[in-house]
């Protein structure tokens, strides 16, 4: 019964991109193969970024210095966009508050957030997953 | 027993949570305490399925993980258009 | 000897999540502005998450109930972000001022030292 149900999900993804049925935007499916490497990347830094915040909420005296910057983006589509936006605001201590073709607005707790995001390493890794 | 300890640690993090909506100055500090919540509640919905040996929790914790999302979009939309988006179909 | 070093390691993982969770809730009463607490909040709602779900998840073996909870999982990390994202962009539009530990200078690169 399962196998059957695989089957037929099988059968009319591979109907849906003969017929050039998936657009690029709703059903990215061409990301699903790059995008698992990020992901682990993503969940070591998430780990990294919760330590600094968890530390900084836990100190008697609360050491925040809240501060707002724009951050340029190297991506060509709209996702690519999205998952470096949505990439951000995940890992804890930096938040995007708006999103326009070429920046991002970004608030970050601390400057340690802001230092690792003006590096542009998670910009470059996005990029790659967008490939094209 | 973990998951009674598990269970018991996670009541006092609701507590603060209920307390922030409870307090907090703007609509949207309650917005962010009652997703916070709603997230702890998911968490606490799994735990308690697997403290009571009832898997049929995690179906509840799953939909309640959407039903969260969508309720502070809705929540969200609400307070920034003033209604539920009968605005901007007039506007059309 | 194998059920035990699981049941430890579920032990670790779900003790951690949750006192990740107790230092989010914390930070969501500690912090002084509505911004600095979407920061605690992302706490819980990303690394507690995983840790407690993983925790179960090495419970539950090889089942139906472990794809369930990598899809709980699957939801919270994705919806976390956009709801974050889109509470962010109501605030800002609704004149909610992020509290700035150097007010007038938004663009510069902060070399600040923390107040």
């Amino acid at each position: 019964m399962l196998g059957l149900g695989c089957g037929s999900v099988a059968a009319i993804t591979w109907l849906a991109l003969r017929m050039d049925l998936i657009d690029r935007e709703g059903h990215p499916l061409h990301l699903t193969l790059r995008a698992p490497l990020f992901w682990f990347w993503l969940l070591w830094e998430i780990v990294k970024a919760n330590g600094q915040v968890i530390r900084v909420i836990l100190d008697p005296k609360l050491p925040i210095s809240p501060r707002r910057f724009r951050v340029p983006t190297s991506q060509k589509t709209d996702i690519g966009r999205v998952i470096y936006a949505n990439s951000i605001t995940l890992t804890p201590g930096t938040i995007c508050l708006d999103v326009n073709e070429t920046e991002l607005d970004i608030h970050a707790l601390t400057a340690d957030g802001e230092l690792g995001l003006q590096s542009g390493q998670m910009d470059q890794l996005v990029s790659r997953v967008e490939g094209h | 027993m973990m998951f009674e300890v598990a269970a018991v640690a996670l009541f006092p993090a609701m507590f603060l949570a209920l307390a922030r909506a409870i307090a907090g100055p703007t609509v949207y500090d309650r917005v962010l305490a009652v997703n916070t919540f709603g997230t702890f509640t998911v968490l606490m919905i799994a735990v308690l399925g697997f403290m009571t040996d009832q898997k049929d929790f995690i179906d509840i914790a799953l939909a309640y993980a959407l039903i969260n999302f969508i309720g502070t979009i809705a929540v969200l939309k609400f307070f920034a258009v003033g209604d539920f988006g009968y605005q901007q179909e007039s506007k059309k | 000897m194998m059920p035990s070093l699981l049941d430890g390691l579920s032990w670790l993982l779900l003790l951690s999540g949750c006192a990740c969770l107790l230092i989010s809730a914390i930070g969501l009463i500690r912090m002084p502005d509505l911004f600095t607490r979407m920061h605690a909040a992302g706490i819980g709602d990303t690394l507690g998450a995983i840790l407690v779900l993983a925790g179960l998840m090495l419970q539950s073996g090889l089942s139906i109930t472990l794809i369930k909870l990598v899809l709980i999982l699957f939801f919270l990390l994705f919806t976390s972000p956009t709801a974050c994202h889109a509470l962010a962009r109501a605030a800002l539009a609704g004149g909610q001022k992020p509290l700035l530990a150097e007010p007038n200078a938004d663009n510069s690169p902060a070399e600040q030292s923390p107040s």
